[in-house]
């Protein structure tokens, strides 16, 4: 089953959106900026990340660019949960080398809908 | 397929108050305005409103939207930082708290204070002439619910998709967007192939084939391009309707912008029709429950330590189990020791637990900075705030229950303390008011001092103020000290007039009164011109004491092990006796008091001569003891158990606890013990002159 990184600072939505994958039997793993979200990808290989934007520690656009950078995760699908649906926002992303976005508030069938375009 | 997020509501709302707490004391901080305190503000606010909608409390989306997008201005240096924009998020930070708050009591609120903040948010915006922001945002929450109102009529749509080379290095699958199509309805896909190019120049990580898809749905044109959101600028992609080729795309277009524009309109209006409903027809629930806090956020580390513990409980448990299992008297020493264990165990173990209960004080005092930002504001004031100590841990239900007491104590301060700007400067003084807050532990309490250095308190104006209300006869001589006390009489206050911010009807006798039902006391010290300093010691009810074992005639004594200087053995040549039966004793360069305790407490002694008897030299507020005392046995730790709960505050005895025997010990109050002291010899002297004057 497609193992995916959940990189959120709020617990609450980062337990809503790890809550929801595994319902839908996928795996996660859970990290709270992207300083840890970065430690916790090079302990193996996830099929994709979902990372907030603004963190603490480490953003979401370094922590993509950070990613980019590993060998494993050259092609990994990842996805920035984001509030800003500005083209800028998306541009700085894409620009990072994330593969798409996901805009606040979703609910969770729209979650599970919106990842089955990156991951299996 | 519906999944119940209920369950993370709590945790969210907690999260919000964190946010909205940290948005407020960055506020206060902001005036000297860096880019990692806005940022941080921002992404407090955003983290709500972000979590907000998700949980459905679009309400709350609404108004943090508003501040998120002032917040972003600022922070993109587009709008300058100024003051009145810094009180309106402070005010906005107010309305959050309220808003989530309601949530949490699940009853309603006064909406009349988000209302008019949110227009003065809207205001504010607007004279910068950028809201576009918020426009295009509601737009494209419209947009997404004008999908869900799709009409039923099939449609075939010709997608022409024509991938660039790299498109499966962002990560994109085309397989899986395929996919995401045949979910909308029927699909037929033929691949082109032709750009492949032969094997030699082929890259393995890039994408040749491009895709011709005709799909039957009832979606709509934004469902389909939603799928392809994410690779839109990667792909020549081309969405046309074969059906409605005569209709003009612009049309189209035209009309979603109109849908999505009613919906704009309308949508407030519902919104607010549904959240005034519950506010006229449940008067009742506008009454806020009182947040007890029934929860405790402990440090990991502390409940690491737990659970360290627990573990070395259980292994000490399997092995006195296996001991018992085939005992014989050989093993008696095996058995002692592992009691001994089960004897550290159980005693970390009652640390630890009793630590979790312990909070910083910081989260008492954390409310100060905004509170002396509003009254200085509101009294045209400068004040400076000064907060130390705040690491001191307090038990929890201490800390909430003495909030209340300590901001009428910080009011107070501002408004009779701290002298108007004119008066300062007239004085000498530094235009700057003071105010400091401090919190250290002193012997078994803790202390809390409210200092400020404003005009002092004049002690003639009380007692004539007392006079006239008639609490004191004019010809009784008052200590300064006793003065002071006057303060806390019901019905006294010296305030010529009453302001909004001190005289609310609560009095500093409820403040002493909070103070005492806590067995804390509460001590004023003063100078006129220069300032005052309010002590408020509290006992830490649950606290684990360090202990000195004393023993008086058949009793046994806890003394305070953080009150002791030393201990020593009385010479004679160093013992002086002064008039009222006062003994001194001479400890290096100080002269120290030497108190009996079986004579303050009037019990038998073994011991009752001065020369050669153990002394325990304590100090308490700067002053220095000799407790006699007849034995020293053990330092331990004990559990204070509050006399005032159990039984009633004693004079010179702050607690009691129980010891390894059973037997109950109290545990001696050093400074109320002093002030017993000088009480008893007062009355000694005054027996002496009464004596005297018989025999003349």
């Amino acid at each position: 089953m497609s193992k995916i990184l959940v990189v959120d600072d709020s617990n609450s939505i980062r337990d809503m959106v790890s809550f929801t994958l595994k319902s839908s039997g996928y795996q996660t793993v859970e990290a709270q900026d992207g300083q840890d979200g970065l430690s916790k990808a090079q302990t193996g290989t996830f099929d994709l990340v979902i990372t907030d934007v603004n963190m603490p520690n480490m953003d979401g656009i370094t922590l993509c660019q950070e990613l980019r950078k590993l060998a494993s995760f050259q092609y990994t699908p990842i996805l920035m949960l984001t509030t800003e649906s500005s083209t800028d926002m998306k541009q700085r992303g894409k620009a990072a080398g994330a593969t798409g976005w996901l805009v606040k508030p979703f609910n969770p069938d729209k979650l599970l809908a919106t990842i089955k375009r990156v991951v299996r | 397929m519906s999944i119940d997020l209920s369950q993370f509501i709590p945790t969210f709302l907690e999260e919000c108050f964190e946010g909205i707490e940290l948005m407020e004391a960055s506020l206060l901080n902001l005036e000297q305005g860096d880019e990692e305190t806005i940022n941080s503000i921002f992404r407090a606010a955003h983290s709500i409103k972000g979590g907000a909608g998700t949980f459905g409390f679009n309400h709350v989306t609404e108004f943090t939207h508003l501040v998120e997008t002032l917040l972003d201005e600022m922070r993109d240096g587009r709008r300058n930082i100024a003051h009145k924009d810094i009180e309106i998020l402070l005010d906005s930070v107010d309305c959050m708290r309220l808003l989530i708050e309601a949530i949490r009591d699940d009853c309603s609120y006064d909406d009349s204070k988000v209302i008019v903040t949110s227009q003065l948010l809207t205001a504010t915006l607007n004279n910068n002439s950028i809201d576009e922001n918020i426009v295009e945002d509601t737009t494209k929450d419209n947009e997404n619910t004008s999908n869900a109102i799709a009409d039923d009529n099939l449609t075939h749509w010709s997608i022409s998709f024509i991938p660039e080379h790299h498109l499966v290095q962002t990560g994109n699958d085309p397989l899986l967007l395929l996919n995401a199509l045949a979910e909308l309805g029927k699909v037929s896909v033929t691949a082109n192939c032709n750009s492949i190019p032969s094997l030699v120049d082929l890259d393995a990580t890039e994408l040749y084939i491009s895709w011709q898809i005709t799909l039957i749905t009832a979606a709509k044109k934004e469902d389909i391009a939603e799928i392809f959101e994410w690779v839109e600028d990667d792909c020549q992609l081309v969405i046309s309707n074969e059906e409605s080729i005569d209709k003009k795309p612009a049309e189209i277009n035209l009309d979603i912008a109109n849908e999505a524009d009613e919906l704009i309109t309308e949508k407030p209006t519902i919104e607010a029709k549904t959240k005034v409903k519950p506010n006229v027809t449940n008067d009742s629930s506008l009454q806020k429950p009182k947040a007890e806090s029934g929860s405790i956020r402990v440090g990991v580390d502390k409940v690491d330590s737990l659970i360290n513990l627990v573990g070395e409980l259980v292994i000490t448990q399997s092995m006195l189990s296996e001991l018992g299992n085939d005992f014989e008297l050989s093993k008696v020493a095996r058995l002692n020791s592992g009691l001994e264990q089960l004897l550290q165990n159980t005693k970390e173990l009652q640390e630890s637990v009793m630590r979790i209960r312990m909070l910083p004080i910081s989260f008492a005092f954390n409310r100060f900075p905004r509170l002396i930002h509003d009254l200085s504001k509101k009294m045209g004031k400068e004040i400076e705030l000064l907060i130390s100590g705040e690491q001191t841990e307090l038990d929890k239900s201490v800390m909430e229950q003495i909030s209340d007491p300590l901001v009428h104590l910080v009011r107070n301060a501002v408004d009779h303390g701290i002298e108007a700007t004119d008066v300062r400067i007239t004085n000498g003084k530094p235009e700057k008011g003071t105010v400091s807050l401090d919190a250290y532990h002193q012997g078994g309490s803790i202390v809390i001092e409210i200092k400020d250095d404003g005009g002092g308190i004049d002690s003639n104006v009380i007692l004539a103020k007392a006079i006239e209300n008639g609490l004191v006869d004019e010809s009784t001589s008052l200590s300064e000290s006793q003065v002071y006390d006057l303060l806390f009489e019901p019905g006294f206050s010296t305030a010529k007039t009453l302001s909004d911010i001190s005289g609310r009807g609560v009095g500093m006798d409820v403040v002493k009164r909070n103070i005492q039902s806590l067995g804390g006391r509460i001590q004023i010290e003063s100078t006129l011109g220069v300032g005052s300093t309010f002590k408020v010691f509290l006992p830490l009810t649950l606290a684990i004491l360090d202990g000195q074992l004393v023993k008086v005639g058949r009793e046994v004594y806890i003394i305070p092990l953080i009150t002791i200087v030393e201990s020593l053995q009385t010479q004679e040549a160093l013992i002086n006796r002064t008039s009222g039966d006062m003994v001194l004793y001479r400890l290096r360069e100080d002269n120290v008091p030497v108190i009996p305790i079986y004579k303050l407490f009037n019990i038998p002694a073994q011991n009752k001569a001065i020369k050669n008897s153990l002394l325990v030299v304590v100090e308490a507020d700067g002053q220095k003891v000799g407790l006699m005392v007849d034995d020293l046995l053990a330092q331990q730790q004990v559990v204070v158990k509050s006399l005032n709960e159990n039984y009633q505050q004693v004079e010179g005895v702050s607690g009691a606890t129980i010891l390894g025997d059973g037997s109950v010990a109290m545990i001696l109050d050093v400074p109320s013990m002093i002030n017993m002291a000088l009480k008893l010899a007062k009355k000694q002297q005054q027996n002496n002159i009464v004596a005297e004057e018989v025999i003349h």
